[in-house]
Parts: structure tokens; C-alpha cells; sequence
């Protein structure tokens, strides 16, 4: 997992690490059960404060991204765990918003969208 | 015992000078930047919890032990780097070895010897020939050379290139990684602090500002900017600095009062920011 830290971005620090390890997580490079770095190391290695890395951590296990083992780290709950579903049916939701409003300034009919649809999802499978 | 350090109401005075009322707390595992524009009273706390100045009132707690009760069996534990060599000039690192090996238990010379290479110290150099860098970096190698558990710098980075402050900051991660050491670190060089510190000690003309975490420290407050129409007397009031020019004005407000002036761009302030404009209250440059 890629994990990069600016400090132009006006970004605080934690929010950067939380949405990098979100977007790692809903992309699938991040499996189910798998560990995220430990935070010390990971504080240690971007140079940044463990208490940084903590609210991070813990704002993710509050969104139902990880959870935290006492003693043991962090880990990437499944993709199934109800939150998670939760924010990939809210991008699902904004991907086909985009679809539908670029949609209607091309004045597509809802039967061609959705024929255009069936396409796509034919052509996905297929690979 | 999960704090290695308790300051408490910790008081002093001498001549105009007053240090009042100190509190904090750093716990086990983390780093502290103490920090303060110069003569707010930074080395004057460090030196109260080191001993080396008598304090007029309240209670310094190191390892849960009292600083002055059981000041030896601490500062086995205790590794110190002052902004200035506290070694004698004329010694060879060679005496400098041998003299701390004497002081210290603990003391490992192929640790010493270690950070010695690392730090890229000649060693058959006397104190005295060494650049400040080199200087600062050779009390750090004694300081790790007996394992202490708690390492208090005075302003380490004053003399140092960027290259050996990064050093330095990798160092001091690498040290409290395993959650088992603390750090100390009083500065006035922030821009190295704002990543790598967990909790500030802000003191500013001897009074305690701020002690916390830093990020909430951070988040405590915003630069707004605006055009000069736009600084109204109620801003003026809440600001805690404000600083004008011919075409507007910045100024530092507490986030919380941020709500009260939607109209107004307003960004994250950084330490140094926060610093300068909580010394400029009242005062109005042109």
C-alpha cells in the first residue's frame, strides 16, 4: 500500500492517512484481515507524530474500516462488514449520479442508458 | 508507571523574571516539544526539572519518583543535550568516553562508539575542534550510549544543517518506536516539531499557554485574512494578534469564534504563526 503525506495539500496529516488507507481498503489492495502497518513503525517511518497515526487508526475503526486488536494491530475488516458496504454503495451511488446527469445534457433516452449499462456490464464480465 | 514526567505548579523567580505555575504531563512513549519565543522560560523549566536551578514552589515528578529525593537513581535514566557542549574543551572523545563510562552503569562503549560512526565523528579530534553540529551530536551519542529512558534536549536544532535536523528527527522516532522512551525537546525552530511531536508545552513569558496534544493544539486556531474593511471591532476583540498592512489584515482567532465571520478566508496556522501572533497582543504594525 502507497501511503504519501504532503504538507501543501492543507490536508490535516490524519485525514490524509485515513482517506489514503479508506481508498487502499475499497479497492480491494487492502484484503480482509489484513494488517495495517504498525503504528509506530508507520509514525517512525513517514516521520510524523504516534498520536497522528492513533486518531487516524481510530477514526477508521469508528467508520467500521479496521479493527483494532489489543496487542495484536490493526486489521482491514471484511468488505461485507456493514459500514464498509455502506461507502461502496454511497460511490456506486455518485458513479451512476454522474452517468444519469451526463446522461441528459447528451439526451440519452433511459432505455439507451440502461441498454448502454447492459453493454458494460457484458463487456466486465467478459474480462 | 505510565508518565515519565509530571510537572506540577512548578514556580520561580529571580530578578524581573517570573516562572509561574507550570503544569504537564508527558507520558511514557511519546515526544514533547517545549516551546516559547526566547526568554519565556524554556531552559528555565529544563533546568528546574534537571536539578540545576531550586525551584520556589510545586513538584517535578520524574519516572514517578521526585526530581531532587531521588536525583541519581533518575539521571542514570536521564540523557541530556544541551544547546551548548557541556563537555571540556579540551578533552579527546577518547576522555569524553572514559570520563561518562565512569558516571554511568549502563554505559556501552560499542554504542557509544556506534552513533560515533554514524554521526561521523573523528575521534581523535578534541571537543573543542569540533563544529556545533558535531558537538551536539557527540553529547547525543553519550546520551543513547547509556540507554536512558528519558532524553531532554534544549534547543538541539540551533545549530544544526537540515540535513543533521532530519537526522536528528529520525533519530528520536527511532528511539520512541518501541513505546518504552520519551522525549523532551524544547525549541524555538517549530518547523521540525509540527510533524514529529505528539504533545506541546507552549510557554510563553514564564505563564503556561497551552500543554495538550498537537493536534488539537493546531486545531485551536486559524489565520483569517481580509480585506481592512472587513477587521470589525469584533474581530479585533477576538483576535488574539492581528497583524495590518495597507491593503488588509491577518489575524489569529480561535477556531471556535471562527463561525462568528463566515465572510473571511480562513486557513490552518502553523506553530510558528501561533507563536507570533499570541506575542503580539495589542501591539499594531503598520
Amino acid at each position: 500500500m502507497k501511503l504519501i503525506i504532503s504538507n501543501t495539500s492543507g490536508i490535516p496529516i490524519y485525514e490524509q492517512i485515513k482517506q489514503q488507507i479508506k481508498a487502499a481498503i475499497l479497492s480491494g489492495e487492502l484484503k480482509e484481515e489484513e494488517a495495517l502497518p504498525s503504528l509506530r513503525t508507520l509514525a517512525k517511518e513517514l516521520k510524523i507524530s504516534v498520536l497522528t497515526v492513533t486518531r487516524a487508526y481510530t477514526e477508521l475503526e469508528q467508520e467500521g474500516f479496521v479493527k483494532n486488536v489489543q496487542g495484536r494491530g490493526c486489521f482491514v475488516m471484511g468488505r461485507d462488514s456493514g459500514l464498509v458496504r455502506e461507502q461502496l454503495l454511497l460511490k456506486v451511488e455518485a458513479g451512476l449520479t454522474e452517468a444519469i446527469t451526463a446522461s441528459k445534457i447528451a439526451r440519452l433516452s433511459k432505455e439507451e442508458l440502461h441498454h448502454l449499462l447492459d453493454i458494460l456490464l457484458e463487456a466486465n464480465a467478459d474480462e | 508507571m505510565s508518565n515519565y514526567l509530571e510537572v506540577k505548579d512548578l514556580s520561580k523567580s529571580f530578578g524581573n523574571f517570573h516562572l509561574k505555575n507550570i503544569n504537564f504531563t508527558l507520558p511514557k512513549g511519546y515526544i514533547m516539544g517545549l516551546i516559547g519565543p526566547n526568554g519565556s522560560g524554556k531552559t528555565t523549566t529544563i533546568k528546574l526539572i534537571l536539578n540545576m536551578l531550586k525551584r520556589d514552589e510545586g513538584e517535578i515528578k520524574i519516572f514517578g519518583l521526585d526530581n531532587i529525593g531521588d536525583e541519581q537513581k533518575i539521571k542514570y535514566d536521564l540523557g541530556v543535550v544541551f544547546d551548548s557542549s557541556y563537555f571540556c574543551g579540551e578533552w579527546r572523545i577518547t576522555q569524553v568516553r572514559n570520563t561518562m563510562s565512569d558516571f554511568y552503569p549502563s554505559w556501552d562503549t560499542g554504542r557509544f562508539s556506534e552513533f560515533l560512526r554514524r554521526f561521523r565523528i573523528p575521534q581523535e579530534k578534541k571537543v573543542k575542534e569540533l563544529s556545533r553540529g558535531m558537538q551536539m551530536k557527540l553529547m547525543l551519542a553519550s546520551a543513547f550510549a547509556h540507554r536512558p529512558k528519558l532524553l531532554i534536549l534544549d534547543e538541539p536544532t540551533g545549530g544544526l544543517d537540515p540535513v543533521s535536523r532530519d537526522e536528528l528527527l529520525q533519530l528520536l522516532s527511532e528511539y520512541i518506536e518501541d513505546g518504552e522512551h520519551s522525549v523532551l525537546f524544547s525549541t524555538h525552530v517549530t518547523g521540525d516539531l509540527e510533524r514529529v511531536a505528539d504533545y506541546i508545552t507552549y510557554i510563553n513569558d514564564g505563564q503556561l499557554f497551552f500543554s495538550g496534544g498537537k493536534d488539537e493544539f493546531m486545531d485551536m486556531f486559524r489565520i483569517v485574512k481580509g480585506g481592512t474593511y472587513e477587521l470589525t471591532p469584533l474581530l479585533s476583540e477576538k483576535a488574539l494578534g492581528i497583524r495590518k498592512f495597507s491593503t488588509g489584515f491577518e489575524a489569529l482567532v480561535k477556531t471556535q469564534d471562527l463561525a462568528g465571520f463566515p465572510s473571511l478566508c480562513a486557513e490552518p496556522a502553523s506553530i510558528d504563526e501561533i507563536i507570533v501572533f499570541t506575542n503580539k497582543r495589542g501591539e499594531n504594525d503598520e
